[in-house]
């Protein structure tokens, strides 16, 4: 039989294996911020093992709350940072170079087809749109994966999620992604990779591709990945043409990770997405989902444009469609954080950041922010607000505070409107 | 590698005492040997009856900005809202957390497990868990325990007052309250030898 891309790839790296269920897989990046890295540094400090096994394979940023707000924030910052110096890690972004994790190490061609990523982060699943095997990780596989290049894996089971159809104007990658969570529920993915496939995926770009991934953890997955493809060598360009000679050879040697046709899968599902609604959560949880339609008229305090599921510059251009012309509701605040320094400054060469302020948002640096009530942003209780984000949880934008997760599209029309509505009728 | 009693849960001990210093981080303390033990097992049954409870409920993202395990104690299970529930109060005394599916789903934060793991609760026994947290427990050498939902069930209805002594040997657990419930429970062989080992870093630096 033949084998998933997963297996590929854990076949490649593969370290040690424990156990008939798990194996210990050489990890080729390990990424850190500063919320769960420091006390995995400080615990190697205190062992005496201060020490990292590759400065070249670690990848630093200080994301969460930057700049810092308080004194316990600065001194994870620091922890971080001082870390980073002593180690001799070059790759390390701090204020002026810093950007959510998940849009500014893809960005800077840190991940690679065939690669094994982790982070202390759950969103690492992002990283999976580029065909590798990304998956978060606590601070202990972390410490682990600083000190020795390694991590354990259950051996993984693939689910074949198919993507066909035709996606309906005003309708995007994170509608498709919602869709699916609310069909797999949050754990019906549990201990498995997502695999997206069909001709939505094939026609989908990087950063579309990295919205889908990304919220592969909502339902319980290891990763989500995607084959890299034509467009995955287009994106990566800048940083393999040393390696191929054109792109052609790049495609052709990325085909290699590829899933064999006879391939076996622990489930395959389809999902037809032509005729699809803009999806919106309506609870705690984000499997709990809704036509946008079903949900039209509720009122909003707060709109946030940005995380690491849809901060990008395609996911901008999309919300400006929209907000071009147009003032926020009176009774609604909205704020927008590009995800990294690269996308904030393509938004203001294309006038998008014009557009936002026009409009009547609040544009701040790239950070994780509001997402998950860590800096700025918060909610009141009883306050509700639209959101670009990954997560509904309950107080996870602020205690009482109520989350409906969307697309950038329908978060711009939801600002303007000031309830949620279909942002299709103002196309 | 000196192994506690089975069956003897939460007796604080030497080996406790020496584990707990061990594994807290406080940056300015100056270098201690590493040495790393097996926790102890059991105790008092806190009961969380619903599926799906979040990290975010466990330990909420405002406290991820504390730099000591320890500093996370008194915010356990802070924004978990459930008929009758006080984390302040119901958390006391616990050794061990009965669930139902897909505990600690979301984030990565092991500050869900540490929270646990600096109030004495080494063992959670769910249905199910979100592989990340099922991860971070072993890796803390601490216990997640998956049993079918009959036995979920079955030790539900022992309560209210509930104490459960595990035995790591015979991957047994016995539940006392005003019934008694036995039933045997599955390790992985990997997840016990982290167990075993004190934690995936202490396993893993003997071994690569």
């Amino acid at each position: 039989m033949g084998k998933t891309i997963t297996e590929k790839i854990f076949e490649a790296h593969q370290r040690d294996v424990p156990s008939a269920h798990n194996v210990v897989l050489d990890i080729d990046v390990v990424m850190c911020h500063e919320i769960t890295t420091p006390i995995a540094v400080n615990d190697l400090k205190a062992r005496g093992m201060d020490r990292v096994f590759d400065p070249a394979k670690i990848k630093v940023v200080i994301d969460h709350v930057t700049p810092s707000k308080d004194t316990k924030t600065a001194i994870q910052a620091k922890i971080l940072r001082d870390w980073a110096r002593r180690n001799h890690i070059n790759d390390f972004f701090d204020i002026g170079a810093n950007g959510i994790c998940h849009a500014l190490f893809p960005e800077k061609g840190f991940i690679r087809p065939g690669y094994t990523v982790i982070m202390g982060d759950s969103h690492t699943c992002t990283h999976g749109a580029f065909g590798a095997f990304a998956a978060g990780v606590g601070t202990t596989d972390l410490e682990v994966g600083i000190l020795k290049g390694v991590c354990s894996f259950r051996l993984p089971e693939t689910m074949k999620i198919t993507i066909a159809g035709k996606l309906g104007k005003g309708v995007y990658a994170k509608d498709v992604i919602l869709r699916v969570i609310k069909e797999l529920t949050v754990n019906g993915a549990t201990d498995k990779v997502m695999e997206f496939r069909g001709p939505v995926v094939d026609g989908m770009s990087m950063e579309s591709r990295m919205t889908v991934c990304n919220m592969a953890i909502e339902a319980g997955a290891t990763c989500g990945v995607c084959l890299p493809d034509r467009v995955t060598a287009e994106y990566l360009w800048p940083f393999i043409q040393d390696q191929y000679q054109d792109v052609e050879a790049a495609v052709a040697d990325f085909r290699k990770w590829h899933s064999d046709a006879d391939a076996g899968y622990a489930a395959e599902k389809t999902f037809d997405v032509t005729g699809l609604a803009p999806q919106v959560t309506y609870g705690y949880k984000p499997d709990e989902v809704k036509d946008i339609t079903d949900m039209a008229g509720a009122r909003i305090d707060q709109v946030y444009m940005g995380s690491c599921t849809n901060g990008r510059i395609e996911d901008l251009r999309v919300a400006a469609e929209i907000l071009k012309g147009r003032k926020i509701a009176d009774h609604v605040r909205a704020i927008l954080s590009p995800a990294t320094p690269k996308v904030y400054s393509q938004a203001l060469d294309e006038g998008l950041i014009r557009i936002f302020m026009e409009a009547g948002f609040c544009v701040t640096n790239p950070t994780c922010g509001a997402c998950l009530g860590m800096s700025n942003g918060v909610l009141a209780p009883g306050e509700v607000c639209a959101s670009t984000t990954n997560r509904n949880f309950n107080g996870r934008m602020g205690k009482g505070g109520m989350v409906h997760l969307m697309s950038p599209l329908a978060a711009a029309a939801a600002a303007v409107k000031g309830c949620i509505t279909d942002p299709r009728e103002m196309l | 590698m000196k192994r506690p009693q089975p069956n003897k849960p939460n007796k604080p001990n030497k080996l406790n005492k020496l584990n707990k210093l061990n594994k807290l981080n406080k940056p300015n303390e100056p270098n201690k040997p590493y040495e790393v033990v097996m926790k102890t097992f059991g105790g008092p049954v806190l009961f969380l009856d619903r599926s799906n409870i979040n990290t975010d409920e466990i330990i909420p993202a405002k406290y991820l900005t504390e730099n000591t395990k320890e500093d996370l104690k008194p915010f356990i299970l802070e924004d978990l809202k459930l008929p009758g529930f006080d984390p302040a109060v119901n958390t006391r005394g616990a050794g061990v957390i009965v669930t139902r599916a897909n505990f600690g789903c979301g984030s990565s934060r092991e500050h869900a497990v540490w929270v646990f793991e600096v109030n004495n609760i080494n063992v959670v026994i769910a249905e199910s868990f979100a592989r990340i947290f099922r991860q971070n427990m072993f890796n803390c050498g601490m216990l997640a325990i998956e049993l079918p939902k009959k036995d979920i069930d079955a030790l539900f209805a022992v309560g209210p007052e509930v104490t459960v002594s595990i035995d790591m040997d015979k991957e047994t657990l016995i539940a006392r309250g005003t019934k008694e419930f036995t039933c045997k429970f599955t390790l992985n062989s990997f997840d016990k030898d982290l167990v075993l080992a004190g934690g995936w870093l202490a396993y893993a630096d003997k071994k690569y």
